[in-house]
């Protein structure tokens, strides 16, 4: 039997997994890659508590968390490309201007 | 039966995760992205969300990892240096301040979880079927947040465009 605390835990493994990347990793594509891990997280558990409360508006959230991070991932990505061109690295600790 | 189905599913997702945060490489780390999408997708049908599951494919799996693929064939990092990682001391760190955010994440959950996980899971909607639902919903109540979308999207294009164009000079 599966019940709902089966899939928060998953839920929540997989947005600390995500926060660990984002955090410690320092390829900025890298970075990108686990902010998708954390929103994916997160989908889960809307689908999951959509399931379990037998409504369908978490579903409907989920789909426009996906065209958010869709557009995310095109605008991060063009940065990236645009960094690599201005400083030929992509390393975070070397692209700190706006750092304090 | 889907109790196994739920722990393997759940395996190859969270393994894939740790590949993906943990692997040198970013080429490797976009493949195990992608499996982790498709263990996604086969959750999402398991809780009955067949039309998420397919959105997950096209969406993630199909374009989204694509376009991260793409982006680091294009910037080539096989032979520019692949940043330094931390000292393992830092990894370290990194993962105690992970496992102290799930020790927080935990006692929210079975704070509220109890009221819902006692009953039994409702069975699908009558008969209709899930895509025919979430059309129903996102074309009557959510039809102003369905928009919005689409303008943020063609905001997103146009912005992606102008910023990957080449400057002259």
């Amino acid at each position: 039997m599966v019940t709902l605390e089966h899939y928060l835990v998953l839920s929540a493994l997989l947005f600390s997994l995500g926060i660990v990347g984002v955090m410690f990793r320092r390829n900025l594509i890298v970075i990108l890659m686990s902010l998708e891990l954390m929103l994916n997280a997160v989908n889960l558990s809307f689908v999951a508590f959509s399931r379990y409360l037998g409504s369908i508006e978490g579903q409907i959230f989920v789909l426009f968390v996906m065209v958010v991070a869709a557009a995310e991932v095109a605008v991060g990505l063009a940065i990236a490309v645009a960094v690599f061109r201005q400083r030929g690295t992509i390393n975070i600790n070397d692209i700190s201007l706006l750092k304090w | 039966m889907e109790t196994i189905l739920f722990y393997v599913l759940a395996a190859v997702t969270l393994l894939s995760a740790v590949c993906v945060v943990f692997l040198r490489r970013p080429l490797h780390n976009v493949l195990f992205m992608i499996l982790t999408m498709i263990g996604l997708a086969t959750l999402f049908i398991l809780l009955h969300a067949e039309f998420l599951a397919m959105v997950q494919i096209i969406v993630y799996a199909g374009a989204v990892m694509v376009l991260f693929l793409f982006v680091i064939m294009l910037l080539n990092l096989e032979e520019i240096s692949l940043p330094k990682e931390p000292r393992p001391l830092r990894w370290g760190f990194g993962v105690i301040l992970a496992l102290a955010l799930v020790v927080v994440l935990f006692p929210i959950f079975s704070h509220f979880a109890p009221s819902i996980t006692g009953k039994s899971i409702p069975g699908a909607v009558g008969n209709v079927s899930n895509i025919e639902l979430i059309g129903t919903e996102l074309f009557t109540t959510y039809l102003l947040p369905f928009e919005v979308a689409s303008i943020l999207l063609l905001a997103a294009i146009i912005g992606t465009v102008i910023i990957g164009r080449k400057l002259k000079g």
